[in-house]
């Protein structure tokens, strides 16, 4: 196994090191199961899928490492072995995504409000540079700060500075109790009421608002979720119907996402209802809020920066790009890591960035 | 550029009490905690606005001089150590708490701001801040920042990186520039992850934007013996196994417990080998089932004996002699160094004994105190700084137990950071391209590499000399270590 892996490692470094040679841009792919996402797609693809594997899990140090194609279904399954899962909840897009995917792109799902976002339990990677380099960045261990943070820096960067070929990320007990809750409520006063309980510690690991109802997922130990259901009161919903809508929350399954333009839009997580006609999905206790087919003439980006917040086109046409348009200062800084990086461009040029 | 010609461009915008330039106001600057690096800073400045801090940029990037920010000095890795022609800017003048927002649970704070005070100014809210670095009296928000501080209850409440949402400040050409914000996962690459921890080598900052959580109600300490270290290190591997996570998971060493029991008063078991400390936080209730259960792992991973504390009296005592181990080292010897190599939980018994064949070589002392949940070893080396054999002695042993954490796939440094201290150690660490990789990162945010010179990352000619004269020292530390 471990021969097949560095064959097939040596193959990659092989291929990258001649494309950045002919200056060959490449398309980084996992799964394919977010080909949506990004600004573009451009290059030759290079397919990571044969770079797989889990290369160490090790329970009680609550980390695990795997190679980049490793299927998240069998990344979950081993941590559901030892009774440890993802907190971040990835979403996957109809298909089983590729770990090294998920962390590429970096996207979490409803429990990221609470137990922390992709790149939270990032700890390390390792990167196959344009020059055919393999560097190590963070390490196996839950505390690293021996030089810049970039594997986190790589959480979320749509592969433009190079190939995440191995990740290690830190993996958590699953909670003893869960127990989810439905109350209706009005979408503002569901979004104080969040604010209002995480602020009173109640132990909240999700927390979402869809037409009319208020959804509250309870996790921890089971005192405090009992405790806090009576708190909270509502309609306590059973585990089984509770999967079902949390899962189609992180995955983006409900009706919502069959519409033809939608927006995803990021605020503080106390922000008031935006000034949109429409009624959107709310997740991560407030901070995360999804609009579909807004009025031709609402200006969803303008909407947005007005909550303090940004808005990413998840789909339809987007004007001027897909990713809610940096500051020139940030744009700058991308550009210039993008070229210590990857000089001649060729990976994934334009996905996250226009020109990029 | 002369000195004075610096010194006059400063004061052309900055009242006179924020430029300091005398050599004896010069002074007190010279170190920060880890004190056998000094260095007298050609001047200091402390802004008290956000303005002059830009101004202070705008004019050192003009004069092209380098700038070394500094917080309380508190960091024990000589991250601020100034230099010897440039700036040392202290943000401590910087220092309010901007707003505390308790319904969003977010504070705004200049980074001055000592640490506890932000928990103290939201604790009317039943808020507070959750990173405690040890020295969380004094040290900054902006050094927290800066080094991605830690503290013992990281393992459930994260690093400095998982609670900080944003900062706004400065590149070192005077560019204002927001990272992160209230609003989640902005556009873009993750550039907070990279600023935070970066050691001021990136950017200035000049206000932080914390998250808030809240406290919870009760807390309980339980207090395990075990006959030996590696019980104590299989115990902590039983615990997190047994799918725990505690407040906090601490262990202490014979020797640290000797050490600070005759001061502390804190009613350690000195005839154990090693003693664990583990806190469970919550309600009462989940407390109380979460003791339980730490209890019952305890015992059947051998623990000798085993106490819970009974009052918040008692598990504050408790706490007070892991919180006092530096200072008491301090009456132990003239000198300590205090080392921050992470390594993976299961070999916690392979290190500590490790280290004490390493302190028959060096005729040293080193008492252990370890964030033992996180796998954050603080070996605590006694030495005389007076004597100059004993700290190259002393240098060379914490080196070797860096290379020993980085051989078992650890880490260097956990949460105190590189600054010069590890400059070599960087070089075991890490292969040549990996350096170049940070160096493209620091060229990519200061091109004119003004901002804090000279740290984190070792030049190429370091590396090479560090190489030969561990040679030279005789036999390889660790032959098997793979070679650059």
């Amino acid at each position: 196994m471990a021969a097949t892996a560095d064959a097939v490692l040596a193959e990659l470094r092989e291929r990258v090191s001649a494309a950045h040679r002919t200056r060959q841009a490449l398309r980084l792919r996992g799964c394919g199961t977010k080909d949506f996402y990004g600004e573009s797609l451009a290059g030759e693809v290079l397919d990571l899928r044969a770079h797989q594997g889990i290369v160490d899990y090790e329970p009680s140090e609550l980390v695990i490492t795997a190679r980049c194609g490793t299927p998240l279904s069998e990344i979950e399954a081993a941590l559901a072995a030892h009774g440890q899962f993802l907190a971040f909840e990835p979403p996957a897009f109809g298909a089983d995504p590729s770990i090294g995917g998920v962390i590429a792109a970096g996207l979490s799902g409803p429990r990221r409000a609470y137990a922390g976002a992709a790149r939270d339990f990032v700890l390390g990677t390792r990167l196959l540079t344009a020059n055919g380099e393999l560097l190590r960045f963070g390490g196996q261990v839950m505390k690293n700060v021996a030089g810049f943070d970039v594997s986190r820096l790589l959480c979320g960067s749509l592969g433009i500075l190079g190939v995440i070929t191995e990740i290690s990320l830190k993996v958590l007990p699953r909670p003893r109790a869960e127990q989810s809750l439905r109350l209706e409520l009005p979408a503002a006063a569901a979004v104080e009421s969040f604010n209002r309980w995480s602020a009173l510690g109640v132990p909240i690991s999700g927390a979402a608002w869809w037409q009319g109802s208020a959804w509250v997922r309870l996790s921890g130990a089971p005192p405090a979720v009992r405790a806090a259901r009576e708190r909270i009161g509502g309609e306590a919903i059973d585990a089984a119907s509770a999967q079902t809508w949390w899962d189609a929350l992180r995955h983006c399954q409900l009706p919502l996402f069959d519409s033809r333009v939608i927006w995803r839009v990021s605020v503080p997580g106390a922000a008031p209802p935006l000034g949109l006609p429409a009624a959107p999905l709310i997740d991560w206790g407030g901070a995360l809020r999804w609009y579909a087919d807004p009025a031709e003439d609402a200006d969803v980006r303008a909407m947005a920066c007005a909550a303090g917040g940004t808005a990413l086109c998840w789909r339809g046409a987007a004007p001027a790009g897909r990713f809610h348009p940096l500051p020139p200062v940030l744009a700058r800084l991308h550009r210039r890591l993008k070229e210590r990086f990857d000089p001649h461009g060729i990976f994934n040029p334009g996905r996250l960035l226009a020109g990029l | 550029m002369a000195e004075a010609d610096i010194v006059a461009a400063l004061r052309a915008f900055l009242p006179g009490d924020c430029v300091l330039s005398r050599e004896e106001e010069r002074r007190p600057y010279e170190c920060d905690a880890l004190t056998a690096f000094r260095q007298l800073p050609g001047v200091v400045v402390l802004p008290r606005t956000e303005q002059q801090l830009q101004q202070v940029l705008l004019t050192c990037s003009r004069l092209k001089v380098p700038v070394v920010a500094r917080g309380a000095g508190t960091g024990l890795s000589g991250g601020s150590t100034p230099h010897a022609r440039g700036v040392l800017l202290s943000c401590a003048r910087m220092n309010r708490i901007l707003e505390i927002d308790a319904h969003a649970r977010i504070a705004r704070l200049e980074p001055g701001v000592p640490n506890l005070r932000v928990s103290e100014a939201a604790a009317a809210h039943g808020l507070y801040y959750a990173p405690d670095p040890s020295s969380q009296v004094a040290c900054s928000i902006g050094g927290n920042v800066a080094e991605n501080s830690g503290g013992v209850h990281c393992l459930k409440y994260g690093l400095t990186v998982h609670n900080v949402l944003g900062v706004r400040g400065y590149t070192m050409e005077g560019e204002p520039l927001e990272l992160g914000g209230r609003a989640p996962d902005g556009p873009g690459l993750d550039l907070l992850a990279l600023a935070i921890g970066s050691e001021g080598l990136l950017m200035i900052v000049a206000e932080v934007t914390v998250k808030l959580i809240a406290r919870p109600p009760c807390a309980q300490l339980v207090m395990a013996s075990f006959a030996d270290v590696h019980s104590a290190g299989n115990a902590v591997a039983a615990v997190i196994a047994g799918g725990i996570i505690p407040a906090a998971l601490e262990m202490m060493d014979r020797k640290a417990t000797a050490a600070v029991e005759p001061f502390a008063h804190a009613g350690y078991d000195l005839s154990a080998a090693a003693i664990l400390l583990i806190e469970a936080d919550g309600t009462p209730e989940e407390v109380a089932d979460q003791v339980r259960e730490i209890e019952q792992v305890l015992r059947s991973a051998g623990a000798s004996t085993l106490r819970v504390s009974g009052s918040e009296a008692e598990r504050l005592r408790w706490w007070s002699g892991r919180k006092n181990a530096f200072p008491a080292a301090g009456r132990l010897s003239p000198d300590y160094y205090c080392m921050d190599g992470t390594i993976p939980r299961r070999h916690v018994g392979e290190v500590l004994q490790a280290i004490e064949r390493m302190e028959a070589r060096y005729a040293l002392r080193c008492m252990n105190v370890f964030h033992a949940g996180d796998g954050n070893l603080h070996p605590v080396i006694l030495f005389d700084a007076n004597d100059h054999d004993s700290w190259e002695r002393a240098e060379r042993f914490g080196a070797e137990i860096l290379e020993l954490c980085v051989q078992l796939g650890g880490t260097i440094t956990g949460e105190h950071g590189v600054g010069v201290e590890k400059l070599n150690s960087m070089c075991v660490q890490f292969s040549p391209a990996e350096r170049a990789a940070f160096a493209a990162v620091k060229e990519a945010f200061d091109p004119a590499g003004l901002l804090n010179p000279g740290k984190v990352i070792p030049t190429l000619a370091r590396c090479a000399e560090y190489g030969r004269m561990r040679v030279h020292h005789g036999a390889l530390a660790h032959a098997d270590l793979p070679r650059f």
